[in-house]
């Protein structure tokens, strides 16, 4: 393994991990002001004990969620130097951003959600709690904005003083539509995640008998916020989809293992074996139309498959490398009013051009063996993509019906009759986790060989680093993320175990007590 | 002067800001769990102390993060250099960072006198290594890095991790770790009483001397250092490419920006003077609130006095001094600051009303009765 690969997986175990404790904390944010709110608006003391007990899981959640997510802060300048100096210019400002407008509001009023129970009223503790929902929900936003761009890079141009992109349109760059895809997706995401996470703890709390009244009052909101959330997943999902087939077409072709285009419209393939080496997919089974539905909206748009994306990718290959030849020839001389036009001519596909460096490192003596290796490289490894998907899309359906069934029954005041579905219920736990890190997985290995969608190869982005630190590192973050991942299961388990009673003073030892009394 | 040079000028002082923000609120906390074990003798002393910085650590370590963003932002190519650069400083910076957190948070979940001395030891850890690897950072700095760029604007890095820690680097940790002391002293001081206040203001009395002194170590010894020098007229609006300019080093010329502007003194001045201040109002035992103002004040001029001695460079190369980055070649792009500009404009001002808030809703001692009365409102 070279610097890039240990990098990328550590940049991609550190990101997963981040995204453990994100949507947990994105979801129940909200359910906590929720339940606030009916505690403010009714006065009824059991919601009050409803936000203190969630809001001890969510704290430990929290917690890790903000210790994990400094590693994420650091990690691109220490790991991806040369993305930094590259994009830094437009990447870096929404990063800047989310720091001031969403982790200050969020890092601040979460102190008082713990610490400013006896020193406010009960409508200025609900409004903390409301600012630490719409502090998550902002990081998500600026976040989102910023690898939106990564996915779809809107608002920049090449600067060859500099060599880097630089800003000419932000509003562009805020406005990206697949940013707000994104966005709305991941925020939903999390609110399913919170939901069933409170779900299935009401679940467990109604199967051993304990806690009735919290649980079904937890659970009732858990359903029909959760049933909201799964809807709009499911419906945004396919926003997703759309914008990226409308923005990264290799990215849909991978997920659809589509080798050929197919004559509108195209048609979707539920389930197969996607064979990389030999460009087919095996045991395919279709549905007709459906494909061209999702990523072109019409019956008549085309969606391109992957051998003719790779022919587009060797065109912009050699159009790439007449930028390149241009930019060296302006490097010597700036005045080179041909050069300069030639350069501005394909400068949008210097990208591709920089894909040549693995092979040819002068990029214009390439032969046309490089380029075909090149242009294939474009394509992201399909397999693993097109699995990740279906099983992402098909829970998705699993969480309507889910919080469907769960809702019907807190409707009709049944929760606890029927106790398989409480056992459906607290088994699901896990689920959420599993669609919104395969989620990630689609959407960034998906973007491979790119970290900047047709701007910058990912073999590129590295900093120039050594092997022997790059091990060091990961193997640092592999240790204290373990370690850290036992620890707070262990206490979320025995939070949960001890149950709201618990929340008791947590017991001072006796004789230290005593100690410093005298 | 134009527009984009102003704009590199502001987002210099805004990183002067920044950090002195970083070493203001994130320092005292840093400092306090230094002391943790010294200051807080039994459990419950402990968490006294713990309980004076648990309601607000986690807004104050957000001015890190946003140090870490706003160099992203407004000076990528420091952002790149100094965090890859530093590799493995800022792998054992951020190991250490993490701790906090969680440790703040976990503590207090079990009453095992194991599990509570780990956590101790961890929070104490979390305080001291970057308290140091701050200063060490800092210390290199003004010496200059090893670094050198290609000519597509990589960076590679010539140093080793342990080069990082030579002696004049190492004063500067010292000076780092015994700033953030005081001023965690000086912050427990104020927030605490009986024999926790007492023994908070020997640790900043101890810590406030050898801030002095060192400080003054390491001014002397800079005369000593040799420095990087533009050569010819600075272009202060080109653009952002350090490899277009000349730089020359010449020997002890790092206090020539005191001689050319002597009003620049305040800088040095101001952190001897607030942090003796500090000293002698903990001393007193009243009013530790000036003190801790007072310990404020030293932290600002500390870094102050980096940022002017540095001046017009950021980060200064020792492999190649052209490779240098200086506010002149290592900023964003005319856009992008004018953009943050008025984003920060905008939203520092209502950042800062909510934290005071926050900090009036909080004011007031914690005391061992309050934590033993509270004890599932606290940590
Ligand atoms: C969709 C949401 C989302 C995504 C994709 C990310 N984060 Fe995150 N992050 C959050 C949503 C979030 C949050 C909900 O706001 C967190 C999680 C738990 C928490 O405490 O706040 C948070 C915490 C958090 C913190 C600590 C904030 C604090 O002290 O309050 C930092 C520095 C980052 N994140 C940085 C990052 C970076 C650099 C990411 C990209 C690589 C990233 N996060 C991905
Ligand atoms: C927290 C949610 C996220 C998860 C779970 C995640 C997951 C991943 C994974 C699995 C990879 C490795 C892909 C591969 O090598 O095939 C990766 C790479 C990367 N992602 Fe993300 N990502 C997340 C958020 C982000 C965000 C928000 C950004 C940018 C703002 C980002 C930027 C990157 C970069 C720079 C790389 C490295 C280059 C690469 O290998 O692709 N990621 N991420
Ligand atoms: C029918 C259901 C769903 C569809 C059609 C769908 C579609 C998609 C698509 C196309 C992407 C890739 C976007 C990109 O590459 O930029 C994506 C990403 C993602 N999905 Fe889903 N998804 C569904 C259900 C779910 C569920 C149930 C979850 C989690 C609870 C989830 C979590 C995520 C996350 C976290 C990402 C990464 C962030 C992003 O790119 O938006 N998805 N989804």
């Amino acid at each position: 393994m070279d610097v890039v690969d240990l990098s990328r997986l550590q940049f991609g175990l550190t990101a997963m991990y981040h995204f453990l404790f994100v949507p947990l904390t994105l979801g129940l944010a909200v359910l906590l002001a929720i339940m606030e709110s009916v505690y403010v608006t009714t006065g009824r003391t059991i919601w009050r004990d409803m936000t203190k007990f969630w809001g001890t899981l969510f704290g430990i959640n929290f917690a890790m969620g903000v210790a994990t997510g400094i590693t994420m802060e650091f990690q691109f300048g220490t790991n991806w130097a040369y993305y930094s100096h590259y994009v830094g210019d437009v990447f870096g400002a929404p990063l800047a951003i989310e720091g001031l407008m969403a982790f200050f509001l969020e890092a601040t009023f979460v102190g008082l959600f713990f610490f400013g129970w006896n020193r406010l009223s009960k409508v200025q503790h609900l409004f903390c709690t409301c600012m630490v929902a719409l502090g998550t929900n902002l990081s998500a936003l600026w976040i989102l904005v910023a690898n939106g761009w990564m996915q779809y890079p809107v608002g920049a141009q090449f600067n060859l003083d500099t060599m880097r992109m630089e800003v000419t349109d932000f509003s562009a760059v805020l406005f990206n539509p697949v940013a707000q895809a994104k966005f709305v997706h991941t925020v939903s995401a999390g609110y399913v995640t919170g939901a069933m996470f409170v779900l299935s703890i009401s679940a467990f709390y109604l199967l051993s008998g304990r806690n009735r009244a919290l649980a079904l009052r937890s659970m009732t909101v858990a359903a029909s916020f959760g049933l909201a959330a799964a809807l709009s997943v499911v419906v945004l999902g396919d926003e997703s989809g759309y914008t990226a087939g409308q923005n990264q077409k290799m990215k849909i072709a991978a997920i659809e293992s589509m080798w050929h285009t197919e004559p509108a419209p195209a048609a979707f393939t539920v389930i197969g074996l996607p064979d990389q080496q030999a460009h087919t997919t095996r045991y395919a089974i279709q549905i007709p139309y459906v494909l061209g539905l999702i990523a072109t909206r019409s019956l008549d748009g085309e969606v391109t498959g992957i051998n003719d994306l790779v022919e587009q990718a060797k065109q912009k290959i050699a159009s790439g490398m007449q930028a390149y030849a241009a930019m060296q020839v302006l490097r010597r001389d700036r005045t080179d009013a041909a050069a300069r036009a030639t350069f501005e001519a394909h400068v949008g596909d210097l990208g591709y051009a920089l894909l040549l460096k693995r092979y040819a490192p002068g990029v214009t003596d390439a032969t046309p063996a490089m380029i075909d290796a090149a242009a294939w490289d474009t394509v992201p490894a399909v397999l693993p993509l097109f699995f990740s998907f279906r099983v992402m899309v098909v829970l998705g359906f699993y969480f309507i019906a889910l919080f469907g069934l769960m809702f019907w029954r807190a409707s009709i005041r049944k929760l606890e009759a029927w106790r398989p579905a409480l056992h459906v219920c607290l088994w699901s736990l896990p689920l959420p986790w599993i669609a919104a890190e395969l989620g990630w997985y689609v959407a960034e290995g998906g973007r491979q060989p790119w970290t900047i969608d047709g701007v910058l190869p990912t073999f590129l982005s590295a900093s120039t680093l050594s092997v022997g630190q790059a091990l060091i590192s990961l193997s640092g973050f592999v240790l204290l993320y373990t370690t850290l991942a036992v620890v707070d299961v262990f206490l979320m388990v025995r939070t949960v175990r001890h149950g709201p009673e618990a929340l008791q003073p947590p017991p001072v030892m006796p004789t230290l007590a005593t100690h410093a009394a005298e | 002067m134009s527009e984009y040079e102003v704009l590199r000028l502001i987002w210099w002082a805004v990183l002067g800001v920044l950090l002195i923000g970083i070493a203001v609120m994130d320092g005292f906390d840093l400092g306090t769990a230094m002391l943790l074990p010294w200051a807080g003798r039994t459990d419950v002393e402990r968490r006294v102390v713990i309980n004076t910085v648990g309601p607000v650590w986690e807004g104050n370590q957000v001015w890190l993060i946003l140090g870490g963003g706003a160099i992203f932002a407004a000076w990528p190519p420091l952002y790149a250099v100094a965090f890859s650069g530093f590799y493995l400083a800022m792998l054992l910076l951020l190991l250490a960072l993490i701790l906090r957190p969680v440790g703040f948070k976990f503590r207090s979940k079990l009453s095992d006198r194991r599990w509570r001395a780990v956590w101790d030891a961890a929070l104490c850890a979390g305080g001291l290594i970057p308290a140091l690897v701050f200063g060490v950072a800092f210390g290199n700095v003004v010496q200059g890095v090893p670094f050198r760029f290609d000519d597509t604007l990589r960076v590679t890095y010539e140093g080793s991790f342990f080069g990082l820690f030579n002696p004049f680097a190492l004063l500067a940790g010292v000076v780092s770790v015994a700033m953030l002391l005081l001023h965690g002293a000086a912050w427990l001081a104020c927030k605490t009483e009986g024999s926790i206040a007492a023994r908070a203001r020997q640790a900043g009395t101890v810590a406030g001397l050898v801030l002095v002194v060192t400080f003054l170590a390491a001014g002397a010894w800079v005369t000593q250092l040799p420095a990087h020098r533009l050569l010819g007229a600075a272009v202060t609006d080109g653009p952002s490419n350090p490899l277009m300019k000349q730089v020359t080093i010449v020997p002890g010329g790092l206090l020539a920006n005191y001689a050319a502007a002597p009003v620049t003194l305040v800088a040095p001045a101001l952190a001897v003077v607030a942090a003796l201040l500090s000293v002698v109002v903990l001393r007193a035992g009243r009013h530790p609130i000036v003190a801790f103002l007072c310990s404020g004040l030293a932290i600002a001029g500390v870094i102050a006095t980096a940022g002017v001695s540095l001046f017009p460079f950021l980060l200064p190369s020792s492999a190649d001094p052209v490779s240098s980055l200086t506010v002149w070649d290592a900023s964003s792009s005319r856009v992008t600051l004018l953009v943050m500009t008025v984003v920060t404009v905008l939203l520092l001002p209502v950042v800062l009303a909510y934290t005071a808030w926050v900090y009036r809703v909080l004011r007031g001692k914690v005391t061992t009765e309050s934590v033993l009365r509270d004890p599932h409102g606290v940590y």
